[in-house]
């Protein structure tokens, strides 16, 4: 119950602050709050025993991520600019869209539920078996880096193929800023 | 009906929030803010995916061991596990999304470099001038 409790709240703060964000016109508040959203999702994550996960969103999600927004920002205007903003088509389309995704999800079986499907395909032989072959406690490591390390190589691709982008995007054909190079800089340590 | 909203509560806030996501991505005319709401998207589809993975009265998925035998320790078999796979996958899809997110950024700095704005119909207009300059030269 008290879990539930938490659970309820978390999630109504993250709530409150994705409408606080879509309200917002200055672009450093909208950043701490994405950043703040970011966190709080964290604490969701340890709730839902995904302790790995919470890990990487609070040091890259709400960490890394803000930083190099509010690194960009040190060349980018402050301010969004007001009253031009589309609202009736957008409301449109994600009215539709959310009813339909509503309609959806409200015939998945209920939070929790060990009997689910997804419980019943590959985890279970993961829990079961990793431990004894791999000799490593923690089974998302295990599945991460071996079971599935095909997954993890093509993600090692994916951020340096970003890297690249990055890279030569900033110091592109028309000449360097060195301004602009700090933020390479942070893509870098990545 | 008030016994399924509570039972599917975090799908009906996820579902929230990848809207509000896309509400801003569709309709703010500003780079950076449509970037955050990419961000906020995905953060809801990382919750979804997290969601799903929960057990009820289950703990995090890193085992348990007990004893110390002859052969060192040994898994404890009756404790209930969350669903770990789920973790995996949004593991690799948050660095991606940074990754993805440091790639946005990086072209709203060469877009803000070219055309001195990162609002979209500002851009645009710009690009109707230059675009009918380069027809009359």
């Amino acid at each position: 119950m008290a879990a539930m409790f938490i659970d309820i709240s978390l999630v109504g703060f993250m709530l409150a602050i994705a409408i606080m964000i879509m309200f917002s016109h200055r672009l450093f508040a909208i950043i701490v709050m994405s950043g703040a959203y970011s966190l709080i999702s964290a604490a969701m994550f340890v709730n839902l025993d995904a302790v790995d996960v919470a890990f990487t969103e609070a040091a890259v999600g709400a960490g890394f991520s803000t930083v190099l927004f509010l690194a960009a920002m040190a060349w980018l205007p402050a301010e969004e600019k007001r009253d031009k903003a589309l609202v009736v088509l957008p409301l449109m389309i994600c009215v539709v869209v959310g009813a339909l995704l509503l309609w959806g999800v409200m015939s998945l079986p209920p939070l929790g539920d060990p009997s689910s499907v997804v419980h019943h395909h590959v985890a279970p032989r993961y829990l079961a078996e990793s431990y004894d072959k791999l000799h490593i406690p923690n089974v998302v490591t295990t599945v991460l880096a071996s079971y599935r390390g095909f997954d993890t190589l093509g993600e090692t691709i994916v951020i340096f193929t970003a890297g690249i982008g990055v890279l030569l995007v900033l110091t592109g054909a028309t000449g360097r800023n060195p301004s602009q190079d700090e933020n390479v800089e942070d893509e870098d340590e990545k | 009906m008030l016994d399924q909203l509570l039972s599917h509560w975090n799908y009906i806030i996820v579902v929230l929030l990848m809207m509000i996501g896309l509400f801003i991505v569709i309709s703010s005319m500003n780079l950076v803010k449509k970037l955050i709401g990419l961000s906020l998207f995905q953060t809801s589809v990382f919750l979804f995916y997290i969601s799903l993975g929960k057990i009820e009265g289950g703990t995090a998925p890193i085992i348990i061991t007990s004893g110390h035998g002859d052969h060192g320790s040994y898994p404890s078999h009756d404790i209930l596990y969350s669903n770990p796979l789920p973790h995996v996958l949004i593991l690799t899809a948050i660095v991606v999304g940074v990754a993805t997110t440091a790639l946005g950024l990086s072209l709203v700095l060469r877009i803000k470099a070219s055309f001195n704005s990162i609002e979209e119909d500002e851009i645009l207009a710009e690009k109707r001038v230059m675009k009918s300059e380069g027809r009359s030269s």
